[in-house]
């Protein structure tokens, strides 16, 4: 098939998936103005929303990223009975409808459940993070892996025979090895605990203005007949995530030409 | 170009901290950030009542609250206020939802809360049983009612499309149900020609949506020739500016909603509760659609009265209707979706 | 020591929950648990779901990989913008992306296409959640392999068709399946999408999250824990698969 034949192709079906879908939502938005945004987007419920949404992933992102980091080491470099489960376990929550991630939070940390604690994890902001970590613990892992799988021991056990500590190894040759894996895990994920609901929606109990997400905010407002509130809200989460994208591609260095 | 590493060369002089300390570090900041989220609450002196209702309400409590708060029993009252389907939102108080005063979509879903002793067995002993307000099931239809729905019998007609919410996922749609059910039972008394019709009638159901606001929007986008809902939902979509076109048939059901206390609730909640049944806040609910429980505010609005209106009493309460035709294996519906689904036995 | 704290980090995140659920499906014992997994609205939902995703799962090994290769080998003007744009689907709410392709392939289509309420819905929804799966996976494979040999092959006259079967698909081949197995997994699951836009009928186009969904509204959580294990079994089946295949295919080349 042609380079032209391909690239028409793979745009014309991105255009049909994606592209319009995404595009929709930048009309939708702005059908009536900038004005009916700005007083949607200006209101305390969205901007709480808005603030929730970045306190859990704030608090989501780097606990994924260093227990993703141990977990991709673990996988890759040691052996131990029943690897290759954990490794698929890893990537189960992927999988996992969020009604039954919600259901299963409720089950655990609910009223008659197996966990109490001395706060109230359901139906208040704990759950809603447990959720989001939930839902959003594969991608650095899956990130890394590949990453130390390519590169191997080799400049590892070198620095061991030079007498240097595991610390040190990690610090001054494993990590900076890793790290536009785990740079880019980090994207994935916090775009991911951006666009969380399912989940979420199922642990956070509603209580407007303290328990209610942007992306909870957007069906909120679905319902309510805001079409312009729940696209303003969607077209914030979008913004969003292209940021973070865009900064990681701004921080990466250029690529030597080969 | 696209963002995945390439292998480094020679990175060696990167100052980064390890790892050890920075999880020790890392796992008492959750901790900490975990208990200081979920311990965070107001500090304020004065009672806070937390108010968990279904969906459509939200309207009527957003002014409601303010005026109670304005009288003398309601000065220092802040509210807490949660908002989200019937039966979900019963879950929710069961599963630990912290909740003083409850409004609910149809009494099977305070019922489960009476039976976790989250609200007392004598909640409905007033001379209203419990309900604050009511409404009736209505058709919305297209422009002009082109296809001329007016009564039950005309949804059981071949080439009608009608939407209604999931009885299964939407308590509220249990009231469509019940109110087509009982007007064919009127019609045919037979229970068994009944089902039949009631069969017929989901036989033209194209969509069936997840929730009674879901299926409206589905209606509105475009899809389908009815819509069952609420008469207080239809309403409330024309306030909101939405074209809505509503007709009541002359057969429905009386849609009563349930109001309760909690038992651990402060002094507080039962004056709200009070203040709900005031002609001040009656008017409030009617003024977002709803048919008041009090007569004498009913009085002062044009709800139309249907010749044939009746309640659940009339076929048996929920108590019967729930397990006969709601139980999701041996229910009545259940058999009913497995007919219209193609699936024989 | 790292790897005891993650697996710790997993369980309590992860396994824990998940156990919690799997607990409650076997409330009524295995009988139960059969009997509910075996209900025909159930069954009739399954069927669905898996047919649909693994549709939407070869759809994407297909043009998952077009895409990785035009934005890899190919070089245009908004190359980059299209290859930032791969990832939105992880970051949109799902119910937004119901709505869009409600308003753009509904009944108000501007295009003139309606495929609201019908199977086509449903594979339309899981195309657009899954999309970023297969291209990332196959992207940095693709972009790690040296292309020498393939100019090898057509410096002595082999035509395209074959220097792609014979040399690129089986250096890709582990990556596409890789993403396939994610882009299947994520589809059985798929709720928020799915929900608005397929029309939810009971053994005609409601998918399995929709029904144990269904069931946890009815009071039901037992068998909504018992479907749900089943689809968890399903997930983790597949993954396992794929995973072990990758495993014996990787080792092969290792040198």
């Amino acid at each position: 098939m042609s380079k032209f034949g391909l690239r028409f192709v793979a745009l014309g079906y991105l255009a049909a998936i994606l592209v319009a879908p995404v595009s929709l939502i930048f009309w939708r938005t702005f059908e009536h103005g900038l004005h009916p945004v700005w007083v949607s987007l200006s209101s305390g419920n969205t901007l709480h929303a808005l603030e929730l949404t970045l306190i859990i992933t704030a608090i989501a992102v780097p606990a994924n990223t260093v227990f993703g980091i141990a977990l991709a080491l673990a996988i890759v470099r040691k052996r131990f009975p029943g690897k290759g489960i954990v490794n698929a376990l890893v990537d189960l929550p992927l999988a996992l409808s969020p009604v039954v991630v919600g259901l299963s939070l409720l089950l655990l940390y609910g009223r008659d459940g197996w966990i109490q604690l001395p706060f109230r994890v359901v139906f208040a902001v704990p759950g809603m993070v447990l959720a989001t970590i939930f839902v959003s613990l594969p991608f650095v892992v899956r990130e890394v892996v590949p990453v130390l799988r390519e590169i191997g021991e080799e400049q590892e056990q070198a620095g061991a025979t030079l007498g240097a500590s595991s610390a040190q190894i990690f610090r001054r040759i494993t990590l900076p090895a890793i790290r536009w894996g785990v740079a880019y895990g980090v994207v994935l994920t916090t775009a991911r605990c951006l666009g969380e609901f399912g989940a979420v929606t199922v642990v956070s109990g509603r209580i407007v203005g303290q328990t209610e997400t942007l992306t909870i905010h957007v069906e909120q407002s679905y319902d309510n007949f805001d079409v312009v509130g729940a696209y303003s809200a969607s077209l914030v989460l979008a913004l969003l995530a292209i940021l973070t994208l865009v900064m990681m591609n701004v921080i990466k260095p250029k690529e030597p030409t080969q | 170009m696209y963002y995945f590493p390439s292998i480094p060369v020679n990175n060696v002089n990167n100052p980064v901290r390890s790892l050890m300390p920075r999880i020790k570090i890392f796992g008492a900041l959750a901790v900490l950030a975990l208990a200081l989220v979920g311990g965070a609450s107001g500090a304020s002196k004065d009672v806070k009542l937390n108010l968990v209702a279904y969906s459509t309400p939200a309207a009527a409590f957003a002014k409601i609250i303010p005026a109670f708060q304005a009288t003398a029993a309601g000065k220092g009252v802040s509210f807490s206020q949660s908002y989200g389907a019937s039966g979900d939102q019963a879950r929710a108080v069961l599963s630990g939802l912290p909740a003083d005063v409850i409004d609910l979509s149809l009494q099977p879903d305070m019922t489960t809360l009476v039976q976790a002793g989250v609200v007392g067995r004598d909640w409905n002993a007033n001379k209203y049983k419990g309900f604050v307000t009511t409404s009736v099931v209505v058709f919305v239809v297209r422009d002009g009612n082109p296809k001329k729905i007016k009564t039950w019998d005309d949804l059981t007609k071949k080439g009608v499309d009608i939407i209604t919410p999931n009885p299964f996922t939407s308590g509220g749609a249990r009231w469509n149900v019940m109110a087509a059910y009982g007007t064919y039972l009127k019609e045919t008394k037979s229970p068994t020609k009944a089902v039949a019709k009631l069969t017929q009638l989901f036989q033209n159901v194209s969509v069936q949506d997840k929730s009674a606001r879901n299926a409206l929007n589905t209606f509105l986008g475009g899809k389908g020739d009815v819509l069952l809902t609420y008469e207080n939902e239809a309403i409330l979509a024309q306030q909101n500016k939405q074209n809505v076109q509503y007709v009541i048939p002359k057969s429905t059901i009386l849609i009563e909603n349930p109001l309760a206390v909690t038992t651990k609730a402060p002094a507080e909640a039962k004056a709200f509760y009070n203040y709900l049944y005031t002609p001040a806040a009656q008017r409030l609910f009617a003024q977002t659609g709803y048919r008041p429980i009090l007569k004498s505010v009913a009085k002062e609005f044009k709800f139309p009265a249907r010749p044939d209106l009746f309640t659940i009493r009339t076929l048996g309460g929920w108590k019967k209707v729930q397990p006969q035709f709601f139980d999701p294996d041996k229910g009545i519906m259940a058999t009913v979706e497995r007919k219209v689904g193609g699936v024989t036995g | 020591m790292s790897g005891g704290l993650a697996t710790l980090y997993m369980s309590v995140i992860v396994l824990l929950p998940l156990s919690a659920v799997v607990w409650r499906s076997a409330d009524h014992g295995t009988h139960g648990f059969w009997s509910a997994i075996t209900n025909d609205q159930a069954v009739a939902s399954l069927k669905l779901t898996v047919a649909a995703s693994v549709i939407v799962a070869i759809v994407n090994a297909v043009m998952g990989t077009i895409i990785a290769w035009v934005l890899v080998r190919d070089s245009f003007r908004g190359q980059s913008i299209v290859n930032s744009l791969i990832d939105l689907p992880f970051a949109l709410p799902t119910i937004v992306a119901g709505l869009t392709l409600l308003t753009l392939y509904g009944p108000r289509s501007p295009f003139g296409i309606n495929a609201a309420y019908t199977k086509w819905s449903i594979y339309l929804a899981l195309l657009f959640v899954t999309l970023p799966f297969v291209v990332r996976t196959v992207q940095p494979v693709l972009h790690e392999l040296d292309q020498e040999m393939e100019e090898a092959a057509a410096a002595l006259g082999a035509r395209y068709g074959t220097i792609f079967r014979r040399i690129v698909l089986p250096n890709i081949g582990p990556a596409i399946l890789s993403g396939v197995a994610l882009a299947f997994a994520r589809a059985v699951g798929e709720f928020g999408s799915v929900v608005l836009i397929s029309g939810n009928q009971p053994f005609k186009t409601e998918v399995t999250s929709v029904f144990i969904f269904g069931r946890i509204e009815s009071g039901d959580s037992t068998t909504a824990a018992a479907v749900s294990t089943e689809l968890l079994v399903i997930s983790l089946g597949v993954l396992l698969t794929i995973g072990a295949f990758r495993r014996r295919t990787t080792r092969h080349d290792r040198v």
